[in-house]
């Protein structure tokens, strides 16, 4: 009954990013099927597999589980990326609520305006170095261990990580104020399977570019600018 | 150490207000902590209380809580609000998710320009009737149990409650298709402590006014 979990979305990054990561993390293999057309979209509806009409959907363990937050912890649990007590998971949260925060400021990014993804960028860059990288490198600093939570690799490492290569994508320079974050980039991505889910071929998706929006814009039809915040 | 829960947060819904829900139908009593000036919030951001500089703050158990959903996760699963394993908190973890994203069209209402609340409130009554509650319907009338998840009350019941009196507020007939939702309703309104909750002088928060979109404004520019 259980395979390797499959994963319903675009061929992109989108909502579905940090679930590629977290099981590539947890060394985890999975399979993709990606959606093209309307028409695969609409099969999916009128089979009943998604609970709220909506990507993602991953299969696994039986279930069709929807709503990237409850894949997360769902996975994150299964493979002991979620701290070892309720403490330790509240911290995961917290910090996982805060990078998430900052990397849906990134996912809305290609559906913007010209004009509004100038300012759009700007936010990016203010949040990420005023709001978001502050909180973990002083977390880092006061506690010297090389993981964010109890002193064990988890779930939130995972998330700083690819929230701090978006972010570098838009400004590569972004950590220049931060010793302690680039420290941590560089041991969080020589972990085995992280450094294997960096390397080409991996089934990490690129940044997303035209041929992705329009293929987003098509099966969904949101034919609207998303506004910025 | 540990007194009561403490929240931070404007006297009003908001953000905070599952988070109310949540400790009053666990029977928890908690002391709340109202933003009147943005002279306070700036205040709560130097003095490094807030992490990401937001609230929801909640002070529990030794900790300064942040990020909502966070909270909410902790409450459910110190109260024993969160199933009874991984598989029945994944369950509850997408009908708190789906339900979530409905209230959150309901969190940015106020905030909506005047020509935009009625296409805003189609969009509402829309969601509500033809994506989220016909899945919760069925849930229910699949397994004929009283809670949604593991025939035992959970987060997602006192959250789906929320959820459709809200929506009720907007759109007062807006359960006629749904008579297993009507049958929860009453049912979950009964349990004592959510019973409690929901009579006059209870923390419960009434729906969002202009003086409170003034002072939104004003506190968080």
């Amino acid at each position: 009954m259980a395979g390797k979990p499959k994963l319903y979305y675009f061929n992109g990054r989108g909502r579905m990013e940090s679930i590629r990561w977290l099981l590539a993390a947890a060394g985890v293999e999975f399979e993709e099927v990606f959606l093209e057309t309307r028409e695969q979209y609409e099969k999916l509806l009128q089979g009943g597999s998604l609970m709220f009409q909506q990507v993602p959907m991953v299969e696994i363990d039986g279930m069709k589980m929807v709503q990237t937050k409850a894949i997360l912890s769902y996975i994150a649990a299964k493979y002991n990326l979620y701290g070892k007590d309720l403490k330790e998971r509240a911290l995961i949260d917290m910090y996982v609520g805060g990078t998430d925060d900052l990397m849906m400021l990134i996912l809305v990014f290609p559906f913007l305006s010209a004009e509004d993804k100038e300012k759009q960028l700007a936010v990016i860059v203010q949040r990420a170095t005023s709001r978001y990288f502050p909180v973990y490198e002083k977390v880092l600093k006061d506690h010297g261990q090389n993981f964010l939570v109890g002193n064990n690799f988890s779930w939130a490492d995972i998330h700083l990580l690819e929230a701090i290569l978006m972010v570098e994508e838009k400004k590569s320079d972004v950590l220049s104020g931060f010793p302690q974050l680039q420290a941590f980039k560089k041991r969080i991505s020589s972990i085995p399977t992280i450094k294997k889910f960096l390397e080409p071929g991996s089934q990490r998706k690129p940044v997303p570019d035209d041929k992705y929006v329009e293929t987003v814009r098509r099966v969904l039809r949101m034919y609207y600018d998303i506004k910025a915040n | 150490m540990s007194g009561k829960p403490r929240l931070t947060y404007l006297n009003g819904r908001g953000r905070m207000e599952p988070v109310r829900w949540l400790l009053a139908a666990a029977g928890v009593e908690f002391e709340e902590n109202f933003l009147e000036t943005r002279e306070q919030y700036q205040k709560l951001i130097q003095d490094g209380v807030l992490m990401f500089q937001q609230v929801p703050l909640v002070e529990i158990d030794g900790m300064k809580m942040v990020q909502t959903r966070a909270i909410l996760s902790y409450i459910a699963g110190k109260y024993n609000l969160y199933g009874k394993d991984l598989k029945e908190r994944a369950l509850i973890d997408m009908y708190v998710e789906g339900i979530a994203d409905l209230m959150q069209m309901i969190l940015m209402f106020p905030f909506s320009p005047p020509e935009a609340k009625d296409k805003n409130l189609d969009s509402i009554k829309e969601r509500a009737t033809t994506r989220y509650f016909p899945v919760f319907e069925k849930v229910l009338k699949q397994h004929g149990q009283d809670f949604l998840v593991g025939n035992k009350f959970s987060w997602a019941d006192v959250q789906l409650l929320e959820a459709i009196l809200a929506v009720e507020e907007k759109v007062p007939a807006v359960l006629s298709g749904f008579p297993q939702l009507q049958a929860f309703k009453i049912k979950m309104s009964n349990m004592p402590t959510i019973k409690k909750f929901l009579q006059p002088g209870s923390p419960k928060k009434p729906p969002p006014d202009d003086c409170y979109v003034e002072k939104v404004f004003k506190i968080f520019k």
